[in-house]
């Protein structure tokens, strides 16, 4: 393997932004015909040398190669030109557009007059067929599914003849079985000699694809290991810089429903049952996309169903609007903390009170500024928001002070049920422990809380009860301890649905 | 019994089409700027510049296609402003467009009043010829209403059909409708948001000052301040509903335009002569929000329309 | 380029910047003037001297400022809560119907002037409400439609004045027929040629201030404004807020139209509003929709108009330079505005 010629090799990159500097004298090199794991957690460097790599930011020091020749930095086609293709973990697609026209989007001149699509096409199905890839090259991307979206997009980087894939979480929207079939393809794509850099921080995963790990801190390299000389442990301790310690979960004393789901329908969920009882957490598991949205809004009182009723207390709600579901003590935390969950130019204070401002800040149509800059002055206290103070916007706090002040909103009236849709999505690990911690305190409390994600470990590591849900349909409640990652991702993937019905 | 009457007549039809074609101009326009994800509210004043400026340019003696040159090129430079204002600086494009428009309408009036300050009535130009389509313009009906007319006509329908040509067969058109859906995927790969955008806008407004030109060079041959009228915020309406597809908004405004003209007709009718003008020529724009409404439902919004791109965000 | 949010502006960028903006207005109004081959600081000059230079001059622009402060302040409201309302024109005309059809002998009494301004705030109301809730139920854009209602409005008010309100004693003139005198703004001091219009304007900034800062309403308009999404999901019932918006701004609107007939003119004519609400935008945007600032802001820009009139007569420069350089300064003013809050970077 060594013998093998380098494909890519950053040398010594360097980027600061002000003060901050996001890449720290970072050299990488990938030989032809190998899989590097880029291992790091969030803010640890990785998205910043990726913009580099494909010319969206200018390093202030270092130099990118890719097959002996220099990148010219700042050149976003460069890379590309060379041979190194890039799936971004937020997929670049444009949904009504075909998956054959979002394949040729950009590829030779523009000024070209015709788009050639039949030769096109043939060369799409050649290709999905070589690399195990299958997708109809006509239909719309709206229609996908992610898995199915992923796929498009590592086509286009196949039709651009890319000799090196780089793969930006690829995994964190897929199953587990998905995820066995992109290994797979990779396996395929190394196999005819291309090189793949594999950007992740699920450690089991990359021990399963990688031959060599490089571990990013700070924006520093700190470790470059050979796959087969390390164990997942070693990893995560280089990960994060010591030995990591999963949060002990205290066994929970399940009290009576709080809220129930019966046989719910609409907004594409198929006969949802669910059960949310105090003292307990529900984990709510699948590949993103499959009815989680509709879940969530459906707690938070964004949507009415269809068919089936909402219980709250025993007692069937009325008219449901996200105020009634703050009056029924239900706390809210939003997937999207940036458009949902604050309004980026409200100060704190404004973003304190955007629940209660009716009823705990105001007086007959008149606000109390006094009493909601009180309010946001204690959130910031008790949940340790960062901030320089209540009268600042909110924009620009960092995405775990945010979600700190989201958390005081919500809890701070003591409330009965909380939902928590993905709420340490893009977060550091400090961030992470403190807001999990806040969740098993409120489950302690005699909350009943529903936690939706994405993050198998998560949920398995936090979750009392866990309902895996596919297409709109919910499984039933497994117990903490009962399932396996691959029994769950099989329920992920659609099995064992039709005789539990 | 008056309606067949008129519907049955070739001058009616005639009239139907010369109507259509500075809207079809003028939406082709604004359809390519939407469907790279920029609304151009600066349409109303372009317009007006274009039929200001090719009229100018043919009173002070240019040819014809000169004077569609010169409105084309003065369109465009409000483009430019417009684009610069709302691509690369992602400012309010409701509040740029106003602001063209505001502009653009200002322009047109202090120009004309400092090239013509003694002048009461603007003085007339010799406007396009109809150049019948020899052999086509003699089928009965067809033959008079479309193969009788300007060559602006003719240009407009063939811009029409280029439009859709490019946006549909063509990887600049491919580029383009995917700068409006999700600007994202054509940055990934390589290609200038900001470039495809303000090339479109540009472009766009130049088609929308062709449309404003037709009206002085083709339609009326003078230039009145109060001219365009409103037909600029039309042809936004006849963008969606044609829902941003080529074909369907020169149907629409076809459509829009046989309204026109029979509610010109109509006026003269028993029946018309009952009803008070001002309903007949409020048509026009209660058939806009009648449009805009029956396809609020059912239109495909380019994913960003209005949605300004800046790289450093995601 | 790209651009990048500055965390903490400092006060030089953020006041220097407008500055900066109406400086580059004044450039390019001397540039138009050098164009029209005037004297740019003569006709400059002539501007200001127009605009306030004699008590006439500047009661004029006080009377020409006071509907702008009312389309101003309806266009600023709306603005805010982000529901585009280009509709002021058609608002300001449904008002000063609503004070015609009542002020010509309907009502009498010492309450007609308060009930033909409600009955004109309702009118302009009812006008906006229409395009609202086309854009509430079907998601219909109201800039498009709030545009042509105004040529709508514009037909109809035509309509009317060749027909049921057509002034009998009009020698054939499309015109109302004169306000009774109970139906008359007086004079804020006997003597000088200034109504109460501008009184009431004054008095409606304040009042809209009070509101968007103190106020419940005003908080739930700021923030469907700033992020519907985020409001709703909060819990306001955002299409409630923008009906709400959508009342107090065309009713402000109508207020313009009201002020006119009852205070300036004494009837209505097709001509009563040379674009008053289309103005509104440009003065609603220099005062960076603050109800407060919008009254400088319609100061200046009435000032502008008056002083180009009276400048054209004297130094022959098109009046319609006040148009051209008004457009400039709101172009200006939102470039302005964006440099104070983020810097232009490259790469």
């Amino acid at each position: 393997m060594s013998e093998a010629p380098v494909v890519l090799r950053l040398t010594g990159i360097t980027k600061r932004f002000g003060t901050l500097v996001a890449n720290d004298g970072i050299s990488l090199a990938l030989r032809q015909g190998e899989v590097v794991a880029l291992l790091g957690e969030n803010g640890a460097g990785k998205t910043t040398l990726m913009n580099i790599l494909f010319g969206h930011y200018v390093a202030d020091e270092g130099t990118v190669e890719a097959f002996g020749q220099p990148l010219p930095p700042g050149h976003p086609r460069a890379a590309l030109a060379a041979g190194v293709g890039m799936v971004h973990q937020h997929f670049t697609l444009a949904d009504s557009l075909t998956v054959l026209e979002n394949i040729l989007l950009g590829t030779g001149s523009l000024w070209r007059p015709s788009l050639g699509k039949g030769a096109a096409r043939a060369r799409v199905e050649a290709l999905s067929r070589d690399f195990g890839l299958k997708v109809h090259p006509d239909a719309r991307v709206g229609s996908l599914s992610v898995g199915e979206r992923q796929r498009v997009e590592i086509l286009k980087a196949l039709y651009r003849d890319a000799r090196v894939l780089i793969l930006d979480e690829p995994t964190a929207v897929l199953t587990p079985q998905e995820t066995e079939a992109l290994f797979r393809t990779l396996r395929l794509a190394v196999g005819r000699g291309l090189s793949v850099v594999f950007i992740s921080h699920k450690l089991h995963e990359v021990m399963g694809i990688a031959d060599r790990c490089v571990v990013l801190r700070h924006g520093r390299v700190v470790g470059e290991v050979k796959t087969a000389d390390t164990d997942r442990h070693a990893l995560a301790a280089m990960m994060v810089g010591s030995e990591v310690t999963p949060p002990a979960v205290a066994p929970a004393r399940p009290g009576p429903v709080l809220m129930r789901l019966d046989r719910v329908s609409g907004a594409g969920l198929r006969q949802v049952s669910l059960d949310l009882r105090a003292g307990q957490i529900v984990g709510l598991a699948g590949v993103s996309g499959n009815g989680q949205a509709a879940v969530s809004d459906l707690i938070s009182g964004l949507i009415a169903p269809a068919a089936g009723a909402v219980e709250i207390g025993g007692r069937p709600v009325g008219r449901w609007t996200p105020r009634q579901a703050v009056a029924e003590g239900i706390a809210r935390i939003p997937e999207d903390r940036h458009k949902t969950g604050t309004i980026a130019d409200f100060t704190l204070t404004e973003n304190a009170i955007l629940e209660g401002y009716r009823s705990g800040f105001s007086r007959a149509g008149w606000m109390d500024w006094r009493a909601a800059s009180d309010f946001a002055k204690g959130i910031i206290r008790r949940y340790d928001v960062r901030c320089p103070g209540p009268e600042t916007r909110i924009r620009l706090l960092s995405g775990g002070n945010m979600q700190k002040l989201i958390l005081g909103r919500v809890l701070e009236p003591g409330p009965k049920i909380i939902l928590a849709n993905q709420p340490v999505r893009g977060l550091d690990i400090g961030a992470i422990g403190y807001v999990h911690s806040r969740l098993l305190q409120a489950r302690d409390a005699g909350a009943a809380v529903l936690l939706i994600s994405e993050d198998l470990d998560e949920i398995m590591g936090l979750s009392n009860v866990i309902h895996v849900i596919s297409e709109g349909r919910l499984s039933p409640g497994f117990a903490r301890g009962t399932m396996t990652q691959t029994d769950l991702g099989l329920w992920m993937a659609g099995h064992g649905f039709a005789d539990a019905a | 019994m008056e309606i067949f009457d008129i519907l049955l007549s070739a001058t009616f039809w005639a009239a139907a089409v010369r109507i259509a074609s500075p809207l079809i101009f003028a939406t082709m326009g604004e359809l390519i700027c939407e469907r790279a994800g920029v609304l151009n509210l600066g349409i109303e004043g372009i317009m007006v510049i274009g039929a200001f400026c090719g009229w100018m340019a043919v009173y002070q003696g240019a040819d014809l296609w000169g004077g569609v040159g010169v409105a084309m090129g003065a369109g465009m430079l409000f483009g430019l402003l417009h684009a610069t204002l709302t691509v690369p600086f992602g400012l309010s494009q409701h509040v740029v467009g106003l602001g063209v428009t505001l502009l653009a309408t200002s322009t047109s009036s202090f120009a004309y009043r400092l090239m013509l300050p003694e002048v009461t009535s603007p003085p007339k130009i010799e406007p396009f010829a109809v150049w019948p389509v020899p052999g086509l313009s003699e089928i009965p009906l067809i033959g008079p209403a479309l193969f009788q007319q300007t060559p602006l006509t003719y240009a407009a329908f063939a811009v029409a059909g280029l439009t859709a040509l490019v946006l549909f067969r063509t990887p600049l058109g491919l580029a383009l409708r995917a700068a409006g859906e999700n600007p994202a995927a054509v940055d990934a790969q390589g290609l200038s948001v900001t470039g495809l955008r303000m090339g479109a806008v540009i472009v766009g407004s130049g088609l929308m000052a062709v449309g404003g030109a037709f009206l002085t060079l083709s339609a009326f041959s003078s230039f009145f301040f109060e001219m365009v009228n409103g037909r600029g915020w039309i042809c936004i309406a006849l963008v969606v509903f044609g829902a941003w597809k080529p074909g369907k908004a020169v149907l629409g405004a076809l459509l829009f335009a046989a309204f026109d003209a029979l509610q010109v007709r109509m006026q003269q009718t028993p029946l018309g002569q009952a009803v008070p003008y001002q309903v007949f020529l409020m048509m026009p724009y209660i058939l806009s929000i009648l449009a805009l409404i029956l396809m609020s439902r059912r239109a495909e919004v380019p994913a960003a329309l209005m949605t300004p791109f800046n790289k450093g965000e995601r | 380029m790209r651009l990048e949010p500055i965390a903490n502006p400092s006060a030089l960028r953020r006041a220097g910047l407008p500055l900066a903006a109406l400086g580059l207005t004044v450039v390019t109004a001397s540039l138009l003037a050098l164009l029209a081959g005037a004297n740019p600081f003569a006709t400059l000059g002539l501007i200001v001297q127009g605009a306030v230079g004699t008590k006439f001059a500047a009661l004029e622009t006080l009377n020409r400022a006071t509907p702008l402060i009312f389309t101003g302040l309806a266009v600023a409201v709306a603005f805010r809560a982000r529901l585009w309302n280009i509709g002021a024109e058609a608002q300001l005309y449904a008002g000063a119907v609503a004070a015609v059809l009542l002020g010509t002998g309907a009502i009498t009494g010492p309450l007609t002037l308060p009930v033909m301004a409600l009955a004109a705030m309702l009118a302009g109301a009812l006008v906006l409400l229409g395009p609202v809730m086309l854009k509430t139920r079907f998601g219909v854009d109201e800039v498009v439609t709030t545009l042509l209602f105004n040529f709508i409005m514009l037909l109809l008010v035509s309509y009317l004045l060749e027909g049921p309100l057509k002034d009998p004693m009009g020698m054939g003139w499309p015109k109302s027929a004169a306000l009774i005198k109970e139906a008359r703004l007086p004079r804020i001091v006997t003597g000088l040629r200034l109504h109460w219009g501008f009184g009431l304007a004054l008095i409606a900034a304040l009042l809209v201030w009070v509101i968007q800062t103190r106020t419940a309403l005003g908080y739930e308009m700021r923030a469907v404004g700033l992020n519907p999404q985020a409001a709703r999901f909060a819990g306001i019932p955002v299409n409630a807020v923008l009906v709400k918006t959508a009342l107090l701004s065309g009713g402000l609107a109508a207020l313009a139209g009201f002020s006119e007939v009852s205070g300036l003119k004494g009837n209505l004519t097709l001509d009563l509003s040379p674009g008053f609400g289309y103005t509104g935008i440009i003065v609603a945007m220099l005062a960076l929709l603050h109800p407060l600032a919008v009254i400088p802001s319609a100061l200046f820009v009435a000032g502008i108009f008056v002083g180009a009139d009276s400048m054209s007569r004297a130094a022959g420069v098109p009046t319609y330079i006040a148009d051209m350089l008004l457009a400039f300064a709101l172009l200006f003013m939102v470039l302005a505005i964006l440099l104070t809050k983020v810097r232009v970077v490259r790469g």
